[in-house]
């Protein structure tokens, strides 16, 4: 028993490999708390940057214009027929009486927008006796003005590349001292469709378009979901068909969106020849996609109602259906909802289904039921993103707020509907 | 014009008639409250077998009309029509039927509208009115009757709560039913059209062919567009950006988990955990313009810093924002697994001498492995199908290369762009699309069946 000297206790072995393994137990749960640290940075660069390029979009510049309506220029039989476009002109060049050149006039006509010789035209039509004075009028400027107001166009920039010219510059900056430019609260981006000019482009025909599909999603979704997963959880027999159904459920959920659209495209559109561009078809792709997940959901919720409740309805005589139509639904519905509106938040953020059956068309008009040609949110962040104009950008991502918004209180109603009647057995 | 929603409205209101009607008369019959007893059922399952009996078959015909509606007058007014247009062929007959149809929708006509086609628009109208009126009459009828007869029918004897519940238990199988018919939908309709595209572009060319490009001439002396649909290109590009991705989600999503599971406290768990999850929520097209203005301008600007030429639509930019949109899918399902594995396995493990992180990597992760796995198989085949981060970054020339700094193709992307805008349907471009869709579903299937397979063995086994 002398060789302990020279044989090392396994102590000292453990004690000499210490250091070297703390340190590694150090760098592994660094590891893991970067790898969620890189993910939440990417959260936030997300959202700062987009909330950053977004939020000017939420205003707009308005130019004040003093509109002279000379009484000689209207047929007051027909209001229609005046020149309103040149009374518009002449409000704007009154600005800059020295400017005589017509490239230059022009270049100042085209300062505003060109919708606002129909706010004059409404203006006229809602009061005739304006006919004859002069009416002070805010009307939308243009685009290019309205980003060098927010200060979007780079004035260090050569001439040569610049959407503007240095004469330009000058003048908006003199509009602007004379206090005729103001930046007010983007109305028009809230309640208006789509347009080819950025400033007039908004996104209520969008909203109402995602609206009319997720009411479609909604309507067929909900009851046809709640069923399946009723009969599956609750009837159906534990065989090899019910296994499939099963099986096939869990794949649909996992099955690319845009495979979706393909079916949709030959099926809604090509065989069954329903509207193209329609929420109606729009929806009921949506529906097909958002099933599984309700199903899947409604069951997890079904499953977690005890089986007590279940046994004492059938031991005072209920049928199975009375069973689950009146005790174990209603407790199982809270958990169904939260899987429900899950669903449809996903729905909404969706794209590239609603490409496949046309819903990418440029459509100005909101529409007005589920059958008329729109587009959806999402969608329509996809078009202007293509969209060359600096305008665009921002309304792109003004548009992705809206989106993200709408996204975040449904999510939030259903962290609140889950903790409400969250219920431990 | 009776617009479909009146009908249905109305034969809704009918069948809440119906449903009372038909409770009062189990009373009458019963004779009066007292008499309940005698019934078989509750008086509300005769009301209800009442309403089903109004509002079913009347539905039924319903749905049939409106599917076969369009059709029958479309064929009415073909035959109506001058006998040297029906004698044209079948393609110039459609453009003249949608002509009709346009002049009735009051869209825009591909020519001035001839006299005859403004009869047929007549007519079109015309029918259309008479059908609907029809419609409205035998929907009526059908569900009076249904209505009138099952009310009739109904005695103390009745076994009417049996017979609701029959039909409902039938309702029920048949919405679970949707998810086989919406899956047989998709092979088909996939299918018949990719068959189509394979009659004319051989399967072994489009498989293993090294060139795409789906512009077909329209021109016989057009230049550079033969059409040529071998999908190798699109194929490589899609699994180089599908491993990009997979290369930054699977280490990010799996340390996050690790760390969530095996070291965070709850009070970080609590918050972390719902906020990565955000992540997944975030629609894709966010993320497609994310990395269009914000990644990809700044991956090139360090590209060019380093002497790299990154092109503005690469396969890496698309690849890198796809990856960030993963995390989450990989991090929740192994954050999953990782929890099933037993305390007493970890217990063993640090009973031993062993630090966490020689417990996590020697025990837990060797015990977790297959479920993990599986999680990473279904990100990727949720990487595989994503469509609009590659849509909007990825770009759509198809090149044959490995380098992520190149641009490269999908085949989502490739679908998309054949379809979007108006094409004939029989032309090999656009049935080029539903031939890569029918890939994309396979080996979607494929990786999915086979990862919930795994995720599912593996989840029993310490149960």
């Amino acid at each position: 028993m002398n060789n302990t000297t020279t044989k090392p206790r396994p102590i000292d072995i453990v004690n000499a490999g210490l250091a070297k393994r703390y340190a590694a137990e150090k760098r592994f749960r660094l590891y893991g708390f970067s790898a969620i640290v890189i993910s939440l940075c990417f959260l936030g660069l997300l959202f700062v940057t987009i909330v950053y390029d977004g939020l000017p979009a939420f205003t707009q510049t308005y130019l004040k214009l003093e509109v002279a309506l000379p009484e000689a220029e209207f047929d007051r039989e027909n209001l229609n027929a005046a020149n309103y476009p040149l009374f518009i002109k002449q409000a704007i060049r009154s600005y800059f009486p020295e400017v005589t050149e017509r490239r230059e006039v022009r270049d100042i006509d085209n300062f505003i927008s060109n919708s606002a010789p129909f706010d004059l035209e409404k203006a006229v039509f809602a009061d005739p006796s304006l006919i004859g004075k002069s009416v002070t009028l805010w009307v939308l400027a243009d685009d290019d003005v309205d980003q060098l107001v927010k200060g979007h166009i780079d004035r260090d920039v050569p001439e040569i590349e610049r959407r503007m010219s240095d004469r330009q510059i000058a003048w908006v900056d003199s509009l602007k001292k004379r206090g005729l430019l103001e930046r007010k609260f983007n109305t028009v981006f809230l309640t208006t469709g789509d347009s080819r000019e950025p400033e007039q482009a908004g996104i209520w025909g969008a909203v109402m378009g995602s609206f009319y599909s997720l009411l479609i999603t909604l309507l067929l979704s909900f009851p046809i979901g709640i069923s399946a997963a009723v009969y599956l959880e609750e009837f159906a027999p534990k065989n090899k068909w019910t296994d499939l159904i099963e099986v096939n459920i869990n794949n649909l959920a996992a099955v690319p969106s845009i495979v979706f659209g393909l079916l949709g495209l030959a099926v809604f559109l090509n065989f069954f020849e329903l509207p193209r561009s329609a929420p109606l078809v729009g929806g009921l792709v949506l529906t097909l996609m958002t099933l599984p997940v309700i199903i899947i959901a409604s069951r997890a919720a079904l499953k977690s109602v005890p089986p007590s409740i279940r046994e004492a309805a059938l031991g005072i005589g209920s049928s199975q259906l009375q069973t689950v139509l009146n005790h174990v639904l209603p407790l199982a519905m809270p958990g169904m909802l939260t899987g429900a509106i899950i669903g449809m938040a996903r729905a909404l953020g969706e794209t590239a289904p609603l490409l496949m059956i046309g819903m990418v068309a440029f459509i100005v008009d909101v529409p007005q039921g589920i059958t008329d040609a729109a587009t959806a949110l999402p969608v329509q962040i996809y078009l202007w993103s293509d969209s060359p104009e600096r305008g665009f950008r921002e309304k792109t991502s003004a548009a992705i707020i809206v989106l993200l918004v709408f996204l975040l209180a449904m999510n939030a109603l259903a962290v609140i509907l889950r903790k409400k009647f969250e219920r431990r057995w | 014009m009776i617009p479909a929603y009146v009908i249905l409205l109305l034969l809704l209101a009918l069948s809440a008639v119906a449903y009372m009607l038909g409770r009062n008369r189990a009373f009458a019959v019963a004779g009066g409250p007292a008499g309940l007893r005698h019934l078989h059922s509750r008086p509300g399952y005769y009301g209800a077998l009442t309403a089903l009996w109004c509002f079913g078959p009347a539905i039924i015909v319903f749905a049939l009309w409106q599917a076969s509606e369009g059709g029958v007058i479309t064929g009415l007014v073909v035959s109506h029509l001058p006998p040297e247009v029906q004698a044209l062929p079948p393609d110039r007959l459609g453009l003249v039927v949608n002509d009709v149809k346009n002049l009735v929708g009051g869209n825009i006509l591909s020519g001035d509208p001839s006299p005859e086609l403004r009869k047929a628009a007549d007519e079109f109208i015309r029918l259309r009115v008479y059908s609907r009126v029809l419609l409205l009459g035998v929907c009526a009828m059908l569900a009076a009757g249904g209505l009138l007869l099952s009310r009739k029918g109904i005695t103390p004897q009745l076994r009417a709560r049996n017979k609701v519940e029959r039909l409902v238990k039938w309702l029920l199988i048949a919405c679970s039913m949707l998810a086989i018919f919406t899956t047989v939908g998709i092979i088909l309709s996939v299918l018949f059209e990719a068959i189509r595209f394979f009659k004319i572009i051989p399967v072994q060319d489009f498989l293993f062919g090294l060139e795409w490009s789906p512009q077909m001439a329209i021109r016989e002396d057009q230049v550079g567009g033969s059409g040529a649909f071998g999908a190798v290109p699109v194929f490589v590009g899609t699994a180089l950006i599908s491993i990009i991705a997979m290369v930054v989600a699977v280490p990010i999503g799996l340390m996050a988990a690790i760390y969530m599971s095996e070291y965070a406290s709850r009070k970080f768990r609590a918050t972390a955990k719902p906020l990565m999850e955000i992540l997944a929520g975030i629609p894709t097209v966010v993320y497609g313009f994310f990395a269009a203005l914000t990644v990809a301008p700044i991956v090139r600007d360090w590209g060019s810093a380093v002497g790299l030429s990154v092109s503005s639509e690469s396969g890496l930019v698309a690849g890198l924002v796809m990856g960030i949109m993963i995390i989450p899918f990989v991090s929740s399902l192994s954050d999953d697994v990782i929890n099933a594995v037993p305390q007493s396995l970890r217990d063993g493990a640090l009973a031993l001498g062993s630090t966490s992180s020689e417990t996590v990597r020697k025990v837990v992760l060797p015990a977790a492995l297959p479920g993990i796995v599986g999680s990473v198989l279904l990100a990727m085949s949720r990487a595989i199908g994503e469509t609009m981060i590659v849509v909007m970054a990825a770009g759509l020339s198809a090149n044959l290369t490995l380098n992520p700094f190149e641009t490269v193709t999908t085949v989502t992307v490739q679908i998309v762009t054949l379809l979007i805008g108006d094409q004939e349907f029989d032309s090999p471009k656009t049935l080029a699309a539903f031939a890569l869709g029918l890939v994309l579903f396979l080996v979607t299937l494929c990786l999915n069946i086979f990862a919930l397979h795994v995720v599912r063995k593996y989840r029993e086994q310490y149960e």
